[in-house]
C-alpha cells in the first residue's frame, strides 16, 4: 500500500484508507454470503412466502400441510433393516413414535374432501436419543424434479397470468405425470387407508460402511376403499380427522414399513421419477398408531418433521429435496412458533 | 486484571487466532446457511453445530487462561474513552463467545431438535420444548450474530488503528509471531 504523501504529518490518509477498505470488504463479503446482494438466490424465505395463500399465511400454523392431527404409537422393528443400515432403529425392538396425519394445503381450515394430497409425519426415537424423522405423502411421485421447479409451480399456481400454468408445464413437463395421478387416483375415506411414500431417496449405511440408495413407504394394513370425491364432500369438512379418531379408538392402525432398494442407475436425485416396480423391497417393521390427539396441545404441535433429522446409518443422497425441505421447514417453524399466540384456542373452535 | 508482560502468553495468542478463524467461519456459515435451499444448507448446518460447541469449549478455556495469566496493560497514553471501549469490547466478546453457542444449543432444545454433533453423537437437551423460549432464543441468536460481526469489524478497525496509526504495541501483544516491532 502506498501511503499518501500529501497528507500532513499529524494525519496520514493511507492507514485510514486501509482500515476502511479492510472493514468494507469484510462487510461486503458478509452481505454477499447472507444473500443480500443476490436477489435471484432461491432462499427459504422465498419458498415459504410462495406457499402462502393470497390472503397471507395462517399465523401460528405450519406453512404447508397446515391442517393435521397428532398421534402417538410405536415402530416395531423386525431386525431385517439391519442388513442395510446400522441405525439402531432397525434393531429388533419397539420404539416410540410421535406423528401427525396432515393435508397438503397451506389452509388449516380447508375442507378435507378438497385436498388431493394427504401426508404423514413421524418421529421415531431410539433409547440412545437418536431420531428418525420423516414426512411422507400419498402421491407415488413428487410433482416436480427440482426445488427450483417447486418454487416455479407455487408462483405459477398463484399467478394472475392465465397462461402461467401452461408456461410452467411447458418448462416442467414432468408435472404432467403428477397431474395424471392427481386426476385418476382413487380417493379413500381414511388416513388409515393411505400408502405414504418418502419419495425422496436416502442412503442406508450398513455396518461395513457400504451405502445403499433407498426409498421407503408406509403400506397400510387397512384395505383401501375407493370413495368418489362427491361422496367425501358430503361427509363434512373434518371427516378425515373424525374418522381416524374413531377408528384408532376402536383399534390401533398399522402400516408395514417397506424399504425399496435402488438398482444401479435408478434415478435417486429426482423424486418425480418412480423406480421400476420390480425393485427389491425389504419390510423392516410395523408402524402402529395407538392414539389420536388434537393438534392443539398435542405431542406433534411443536415438532418439525424435518426429513434430514436422521440417525447415524441413514444419510441424505444426491436428491436435492431433503436439504431444501429442511431449510424451508426450519423457516416455517421459526415463523409459526413466533406466532404461537395466533394458534386458535381449539383446533375446531372456529367451526363449532 | 493486568500483567507486567508486554504480550499475551503463547497459549492465549494461539487461542485468540484459532478462535478468530472459527468465529469468522461460524458467522459466515450462519448467514450463508439460512439464505439457501441448496444441499450446501445441510453441509453448513452440520458444521455450524459442532463448531459452535467447539467455540464454547475454547472460550471457556480461554477465559480460564485469562484469569490465570491476565492481559498486558494498555498503553498509558491511550485516551480514556478508547481505553474504556477496549475494556468493554473484551466483556462483549467473552459474553458473545460463551453466550452464542449456549443460546444456539438452548434454541435447538426448545424446538425439540436433537443437537447432533457428528454421527450418532449428540448433546442432551438443556431446555424444555417451548415455542416462546424458542422464539426468544432464535431472535437473540439472529440479532446477536450481527452484533458479533459488527464487534469484529470494530475490533479489526481498532487494531489496525493501533498498528498503522499509533504503532503502540497493542497489536504486537496479540500478534501470532514475534514481529520486528517489539512493544516498547
Amino acid at each position: 500500500m502506498v501511503q499518501s504523501s500529501a497528507s500532513p504529518k499529524s494525519f496520514r490518509l493511507g492507514p485510514v484508507v486501509i482500515i476502511a477498505v479492510v472493514v468494507g470488504v469484510a462487510a461486503i463479503a458478509f452481505a454477499y454470503t447472507a444473500g443480500w446482494l443476490s436477489p435471484h438466490r432461491l432462499t427459504p424465505k422465498k419458498v415459504v412466502a410462495a406457499l402462502a395463500p393470497p390472503g397471507g399465511p395462517a399465523l401460528g400454523h405450519r406453512r404447508n400441510h397446515a391442517k393435521g392431527i397428532c398421534f402417538t404409537g410405536t415402530f416395531e422393528a423386525n431386525g431385517d433393516g439391519s442388513a442395510l443400515s446400522k441405525a439402531p432403529v432397525f434393531v429388533r425392538g419397539q420404539y416410540p413414535v410421535v406423528g401427525r396425519f396432515n393435508l397438503g394445503t397451506a389452509d388449516p381450515n380447508a375442507a378435507d374432501a378438497m385436498v388431493r394430497v394427504r401426508g404423514i409425519g413421524i418421529r421415531i426415537t431410539t433409547p440412545d436419543g437418536q431420531e428418525w424423522r420423516s414426512a411422507m405423502i400419498d402421491a407415488p411421485i413428487f410433482p416436480v424434479s427440482t426445488p427450483q421447479g417447486f418454487y416455479e409451480l407455487l408462483t405459477a399456481s398463484a399467478s394472475k397470468d392465465p397462461d402461467a400454468m401452461k408456461k410452467f408445464i411447458a418448462a416442467h413437463p414432468e408435472f404432467i405425470t403428477f397431474l395424471g395421478w392427481a386426476k385418476s387416483a382413487p380417493w379413500t375415506g381414511s388416513y388409515a387407508e393411505e400408502r405414504y411414500n418418502s419419495l425422496d431417496s436416502f442412503l442406508f449405511v450398513d455396518g461395513s460402511g457400504a451405502k445403499h440408495p433407498i426409498r421407503w413407504s408406509l403400506v397400510p394394513a387397512a384395505q383401501p376403499v375407493s370413495v368418489p370425491p362427491d361422496e367425501l364432500t358430503k361427509r363434512g369438512p373434518d371427516f378425515l380427522e373424525q374418522e381416524i379418531t374413531q377408528r384408532v379408538a376402536a383399534s390401533p392402525q398399522r402400516w408395514s414399513v417397506i424399504v425399496t432398494v435402488a438398482n444401479p442407475g435408478d434415478p435417486t436425485a429426482d423424486p418425480n421419477k418412480a423406480w421400476p416396480a420390480d425393485r427389491r423391497t425389504v419390510e423392516v417393521g410395523t408402524l402402529t398408531v395407538q392414539q389420536i390427539e388434537p393438534e392443539r396441545d398435542g405431542p406433534c404441535l411443536n415438532i418439525n418433521f424435518d426429513p434430514t433429522v436422521l440417525p447415524s446409518g441413514i444419510t441424505t443422497s444426491d436428491d436435492p429435496f431433503p436439504a431444501a425441505r429442511s431449510a424451508a421447514y426450519s423457516r416455517s417453524y421459526n415463523s409459526r412458533t413466533a406466532e404461537a399466540s395466533y394458534y386458535p384456542g381449539t383446533t375446531t373452535g372456529a367451526k363449532q | 486484571m493486568t500483567t507486567s508482560r508486554k504480550r499475551f502468553t503463547a497459549p492465549q495468542r494461539l487461542l485468540h487466532w484459532l478462535m478468530a478463524i472459527c468465529i469468522l467461519s461460524m458467522l459466515f456459515i450462519g448467514v450463508g446457511m439460512v439464505s439457501t435451499v441448496t444441499p450446501r444448507y445441510l453441509t453448513l448446518v452440520q458444521i455450524h453445530k459442532p463448531l459452535g460447541i467447539a467455540i464454547l469449549v475454547l472460550a471457556l478455556i480461554r477465559l480460564t487462561l485469562r484469569f490465570i495469566y491476565k492481559a498486558p496493560a494498555l498503553p498509558p497514553d491511550l485516551p480514556e474513552p478508547i481505553k474504556l471501549a477496549a475494556e468493554l469490547s473484551q466483556y462483549a466478546f467473552y459474553a458473545l463467545m460463551i453466550g452464542m453457542p449456549l443460546i444456539g444449543w438452548g434454541m435447538l432444545s426448545a424446538a425439540s431438535y436433537p443437537v447432533v454433533l457428528f454421527g450418532g453423537v449428540h448433546l442432551p437437551s438443556i431446555l424444555p420444548v417451548s415455542p416462546s423460549l424458542h422464539t426468544l432464543l432464535w431472535r437473540a441468536h439472529y440479532y446477536l450474530a450481527f452484533a458479533f460481526f459488527a464487534c469484529i469489524l470494530m475490533h479489526i478497525a481498532a487494531i489496525l488503528f493501533h498498528k498503522l496509526i499509533r504503532d503502540d504495541g497493542v497489536f504486537e501483544a496479540m500478534a501470532p509471531v514475534f514481529s520486528r516491532n517489539q512493544p516498547k
